[in-house]
């Protein structure tokens, strides 16, 4: 979900860099330098995961899989995420410069969110009952995406409230879609490698 | 091709002997990198459409200049969320003012219109730019110059890691996807494939976090110590000052049009 450059008024535009600002330093602060390879290949994983299309119906949706990257990487998912979303305007001219700011916090802000909050339930119980908490992960980031931009259309004038009312009801399918492929990752993964979850944990440079 | 999940113009672009470069693709990094940024805020703060006219122009110009594929560096620009695009054909209805046409019972605004139209141009102007100025660039080439930039070697590094590693893991990807395909796996809308793929994501995971472990150990064989030193260095030359001024004087054009516009 990119913003466009052109699309938003000031205040949200400098509000959204400030706060990527702030969400840039606290995860770099937990990348030393011996946890930059590892950030960097799940970076690109989640790179090439944004890439992937799911059918659903006659259409298919591109994934965005940021509850996920939140429940890997935590705070330095801040930092990956940005990465992403730089390659992706500069080589591919998706999103914007100026808007920049916006589109990473609407983005990897819901991804820290379900990480700090759900990552050690999906590591408790069976991996059955993890990969439920991984679902509802998955689920929740795409909702906090979808209300993060619709919030960031509102705020810039009324002219946008309908759209961005638009902008959630339009992505409930996507949430669904989020939530089993999350929920599959995660089950999957504590099954094969559950240190995956405890890569970034404690991580301090 | 609906239903089956491909994957797309992912290849980022690289100096390979025989890849054509235009004269934009000469100039320092750096001076690219700032002239893309400082096109972006002046263009993003115009609002008069002779101003967002020349602005698109301008980027037309640096697209020639950057001979980027033209065809599909337009698809590019033009490409956006649907989202956006839902937004910008909404907008006529929700701006309130002197109506141009009316469907069941809701009136289109040719204010609605023309801020629609605004915010058309300026995303344009502003990605054709930054993709011909910036895209244009070798990614680590990219990475050294945001790091004399200022830009903190932490992110830097990863930005560099990510560059090296999107090739490969897509590679990965296609591998473990032709695998499925072999045995049958055909996607549709329903809980299998959703599991198949989600299956599939998790696995990538698990080999991605694998794979730095090995990268980790070679790097330590090489003598890794915990800092990895940048030692490109760039120095301007007498063309990117020059270019650096010109645009500059462009920027300052636009500025002066859009305040003698505001005036009248």
């Amino acid at each position: 979900m990119h913003v466009v450059d052109g699309a938003l008024s000031n205040p949200v535009v400098i509000g959204g860099a400030v706060l990527t600002l702030g969400g840039l330093a606290l995860g770099l602060r937990r990348l030393p330098m011996e946890k930059i390879p590892v950030a960097g290949v799940l970076s690109a994983t989640f790179f090439v995961a944004s890439l992937v299309h799911v059918p659903i119906g006659p259409s298919s949706v591109h994934l965005i899989m940021n509850g996920l990257a939140g429940l890997v990487l935590g705070w330095a998912a801040f930092p990956a995420l940005f990465v992403g979303l730089l390659l992706q305007a500069v080589f591919f001219g998706f999103g914007g410069v100026t808007v920049l700011g916006v589109n990473t916090f609407n983005i990897a802000m819901p991804a820290v969110i379900v990480g700090v909050i759900l990552r050690r339930l999906v590591l408790s119980g069976t991996p059955a009952t993890g990969a439920i908490w991984g679902a509802i992960g998955g689920a929740m980031a795409i909702a906090l995406t979808t209300i993060f931009v619709a919030l960031s259309l509102a705020l810039t004038g009324e002219e946008f409230f309908a759209p961005a009312k638009l902008v959630f009801f339009a992505h409930i399918p996507v949430m669904v879609i989020e939530a089993l492929l999350t929920g599959a990752a995660v089950y999957l993964a504590r099954q094969v490698k559950p240190e995956l979850f405890d890569v970034f944990e404690g991580a301090r440079s | 091709m609906s239903g089956i999940p491909t994957i797309t113009g992912t290849a980022l672009p690289s100096n390979a002997p025989g890849h054509q470069t235009g004269w934009l693709a000469q100039l320092d990094p750096r001076a690219r990198i700032l002239c893309a940024v400082g096109f972006a805020v002046t263009v993003v703060t115009c609002d008069s459409f002779g101003t967002l006219v020349a602005a698109v122009a301008i980027a037309l110009a640096l697209l020639v200049a950057s001979r980027l594929p033209p065809r599909q560096t337009l698809r590019r620009m033009v490409a956006m969320d649907s989202f956006i695009l839902f937004m910008l054909i909404l907008l006529p209805f929700t701006v309130p003012g002197e109506p141009i046409l009316t469907i069941w019972g809701i009136s289109a605004s040719w204010e609605g219109l023309a801020q629609a139209t605004r915010i058309a141009l300026k995303a344009n102007a502003v990605i054709l730019a930054l993709m011909a100025l910036v895209g244009t660039m070798e990614p680590v080439v990219l990475g050294h110059a945001l790091h004399s930039l200022r830009v903190p070697a932490g992110l830097v590094h990863l930005l560099m890691f990510t560059v090296r590693y999107i090739e490969v893991l897509r590679q990965e990807y296609m591998r473990l996807r032709l695998a499925m395909k072999a045995r049958g796996f055909r996607p549709s809308t329903c809980w299998h494939t959703y599991r198949s793929v989600g299956y599939l994501l998790g696995m990538m995971l698990v080999r991605s976090v694998e794979r730095s472990e090995r990268i980790m150990d070679a790097m330590k064989c090489r003598g890794f110590t915990g800092h990895i030193p940048l030692m490109k260095r760039f120095c301007l030359s007498q063309n990117d000052i020059v270019f650096a001024a010109l645009f500059s004087l462009l920027i300052v054009t636009l500025l002066v049009g859009e305040a003698l516009h505001a005036a009248v």
